[in-house]
């Protein structure tokens, strides 16, 4: 650092900290206490990106970590525009993506006195962040962001708060401390686990029926490649999560598809009559397994990877546990390969083919159907496009039939589940990386909670396409109360809807309709055709359900397929 | 069955409410649990006392282990230690009770701390079972009222 002691304001202490970390942009929206931060922003190099309200704006720096696996920076103001973010965060820390959310706050000295705006956002925050701070002096930044940006993106990846009081920001002359970490509490897991290797080899030899279930963990390890390598040198097949789609392309004679609630019959079957489950990066979620971690995978020897302790027996039952990064541990399951006589799989290859055949869903082509519109966008999109998503059945049509090739180019809320997500995250996506093409897949329901942010998309001239699938209600719940309420339909009519396209042009963003099925390769096509964001409205019936569905507290073999 | 954790962590405000928030969070039950500065005034040390089967305590150990204040979790259960509680214990006495109540304080090893016309104060150390039996043996003559520290517990030295 410089030799001159003449000291700077707090707030730009800030800014350069993030720039040492590489920040290139943070999504944001101003108030009172920022007022020192939003005046040294305009002499420093970082993007600002404005909102339309504090949950986009955490949203979209949450799409922008999926789709590149850096940590995502956002930024509210006290009081309100913190607790706004608050969603975002649950929405981050469920999904374990590395984000760092800074927040303003009142003056120290007037923290705990009700103040105008305040909120202990720590207090709130505490069970949904990996960690927060509360910065008191201004010459602690530089430690304190270099330690966030640690904590949120190593080991288990997951949010991380920093508050920031308005004197601390506004505070001139300041000789800021060094950036030195002091985390002596702070435990990334992973080491070495000699033995274990072997042993994982020495089982998957043996084993007959074998699967390998990959969920979030393969992802953020950036572990895709080798998982590849792992499925293509041993057959043995692979189920993903929701979180871990694109990390074995649906397309990949290994792949099964989704496991779970709406997995497919294939994988499910396979999960439940498995005599080996290679479990990595996964937390045996209860989309997964039913809620009922004692009757999942009973016939199988259960293998755990995952880089946080506390997920290893957390539900079931494991015969071998490994504490380590995804890549890492495949990477050398790998090297112990050779030593040992690769399964044979054969017969359980026939086998699943014989599920896959009886269970393929066939679908009308000539109907406007869901399925349809999927595999259209598609073929003409390419698996290579980013996808984000919202929340419902639209995200589940997604998730069965976008033939996603790169776990980084798909963005869906997992366990948070939560609607809204996925304008922002695509807004987020589409900064991150502006020469790639980033599709919205949403709902009308989903769409509406966050509809304000395609001010957002006008102002930075971001050429999203958004594919809504409009069913005129929500479609999930009410394919839960036709399926298990006897059809009494209770608050999912969305009568008011707006004319989707009118407010799109009303935000001088291109708009089109689609009513019946001839339309929809024509509409997509132009979509993508045009240089800027387009919202294709496409009408479909409230009539049509996700497939298969295991009904809650059902085992995952019994699904609901027609 | 209970456990006794000890747990190293970082002496900071915000500290307790991280620990026992995750213990709320998470439905794990804290049946006492005691905070102190160390010999390193950075460092508090924690002794929770806890109760759950073994996979429970493990999940405890490995959630705790996580927080970034905590640098260190041992679980003393089944190890060598010297584990001690301090009470505080107000009697009621007469002139009938009077001596009686000295003598099982006498018993105990206690030492009387404060005295009144009807009741007197006692400090008692020991042991989780001594100052149950203490406060048994005390019960008939009137428990005015009890406060017990909570375990405090540290590895015996090698011999
Ligand atoms: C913020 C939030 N509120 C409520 C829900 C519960 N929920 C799940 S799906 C759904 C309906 C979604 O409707 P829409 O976006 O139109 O999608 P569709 O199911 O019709 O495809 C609701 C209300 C939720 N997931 N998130
Ligand atoms: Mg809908």
């Amino acid at each position: 650092m410089s030799e001159e002691r003449t000291g700077i304001k707090g707030a730009t202490i800030l800014l350069n900290a993030l720039q040492q970390e590489g920040v290139d942009v943070i999504f944001g929206y101003p108030g009172g206490v920022l007022l020192p931060l939003y005046d040294a922003l305009l002499d420093s190099p970082i993007r600002h990106v404005l909102g339309r309200h504090e949950q986009g704006v955490v949203f979209a720096a949450d799409g922008y970590s999926r789709v590149t696996g850096k940590v995502g920076v956002c930024l509210g103001t006290s009081g309100p525009g913190a607790t706004n973010l608050v969603t975002g965060i649950a929405n981050a820390f469920l999904d374990s993506i590395p984000l760092v959310v800074l927040t303003g706050q009142v003056s120290t000295g007037s923290i705990g006195s009700d103040s105008f705006q305040e909120v202990d956002i720590i207090g709130i925050t505490m069970p949904i962040t990996k960690h927060s701070y509360l910065v008191k002096d201004p010459r602690d930044l530089p430690r304190i962001v270099k330690e966030a940006f640690y904590i949120a993106r190593t080991g288990r990846p997951g949010p991380v708060l920093i508050d920031l009081p308005k004197d601390v920001l506004a505070q001139e002359n300041v000789v800021p401390f060094s950036n030195e970490m002091k985390l002596k509490g702070y435990k990334v897991f992973g080491q070495a686990n000699n033995g274990k290797i072997e042993e994982v080899a020495k089982v998957l030899s043996e084993s007959r029926k074998p699967v390998l279930y990959a969920g979030g963990g393969v992802v953020t390890a950036g572990a895709e490649d080798v998982l590849r390598l792992f499925a293509d040198k041993t057959a043995v097949p692979v189920v993903t999560t929701l979180m871990g789609i694109g990390s074995l392309p649906l397309e990949h004679p290994n792949s099964l598809g989704m496991v779970g609630m709406h997995g497919t019959v294939t994988a499910n079957y396979a999960v439940d009559d498995c005599d080996l489950l290679i479990a990595v990066g996964v937390r045996f979620d209860d989309r997964v397994t039913s809620g009922m971690g004692h009757r999942f995978a009973t016939k199988a020897k259960v293998i755990h990877i995952d880089i946080d302790p506390v997920e290893i027996s957390k539900v079931v039952k494991t015969e071998i546990q490994i504490v380590g990064d995804a890549r890492q541990v495949l990477a050398e399951i790998l090297e112990a390969l050779p030593g040992f006589a690769n399964p044979d799989v054969t017969d359980w290859w026939n086998q699943l083919r014989d599920w896959r055949k009886k269970n393929t869903i066939q679908y009308d082509k000539d109907r406007l159907t869901p399925p349809m519109v999927m595999e259209c966008l598609g073929e003409i999109a390419g698996g290579d496009t980013i996808v984000t998503t919202d929340v419902g059945q639209h995200q589940m049509w997604a998730a069965q039939y976008y033939p996603t090739v790169n776990p980084r180019n798909y963005a869906t809320s997992s366990g948070l589940g939560v609607m809204g997500y996925g304008l922002p995250a695509a807004i987020g996506a589409q900064i991150a990386r502006p020469k790639d093409k980033v599709v919205l897949i949403t709902g009308d329901g989903s769409f509406q909670m966050s509809i304000q942010e395609l001010g957002t998309i006008a102002q930075n001239k971001l050429p999203v396409k958004i594919i809504l699938l409009n069913n005129g209600v929500l479609g999930m719940v009410r394919q839960m109360q036709k399926m298990f309420y006897n059809e009494r339909y209770s608050q999912i009519e969305l009568q008011g809807n707006p004319d989707f396209v009118k407010v799109a042009e009303a935000y001088g963003i291109r708009g089109i309709s689609v009513n019946s099925p001839e339309q929809v390769r024509g509409a997509i096509e132009e979509a993508f055709k045009h240089p800027g964001p387009v919202l294709v409205d496409i009408t479909i019936s409230e009539h049509e359900n996700v497939l298969p569905m295991v009904p809650p507290g059902k085992d995952i073999t019994e699904m609901i397929v027609r | 069955m209970l456990h006794t954790l000890a747990v190293l962590v970082e002496n900071n405000p915000g500290v307790l409410i991280r620990v026992a928030g995750l213990f709320t969070r998470r439905g794990y039950n804290i049946d006492s649990l005691t905070v102190c500065q160390t010999e390193d005034p950075e460092l508090s040390r924690m002794t929770i006392v806890v109760n759950g089967d073994d996979q429970i305590i493990e999940q405890v150990r490995n959630q705790l282990s996580k927080l970034v204040v905590v640098h260190s979790v041992s679980d003393l259960t089944g190890e060598s230690v010297v584990d001690r509680e301090l009470a505080l214990i107000r009697v009621q006495v007469s002139t009938e009770t009077r001596s009686a109540v000295l003598q099982t304080v006498d018993i105990f090893r206690g030492r009387v701390v404060d005295m009144g016309r009807t009741n007197i104060t006692v400090e008692l150390t020991g042991d989780i079972p001594k100052i149950d039996a203490f406060v048994h043996a005390i019960q008939p003559y009137g428990l005015l009222e009890l406060v017990r520290t909570g375990k405090v517990a540290i590895l015996r030295s090698e011999a």
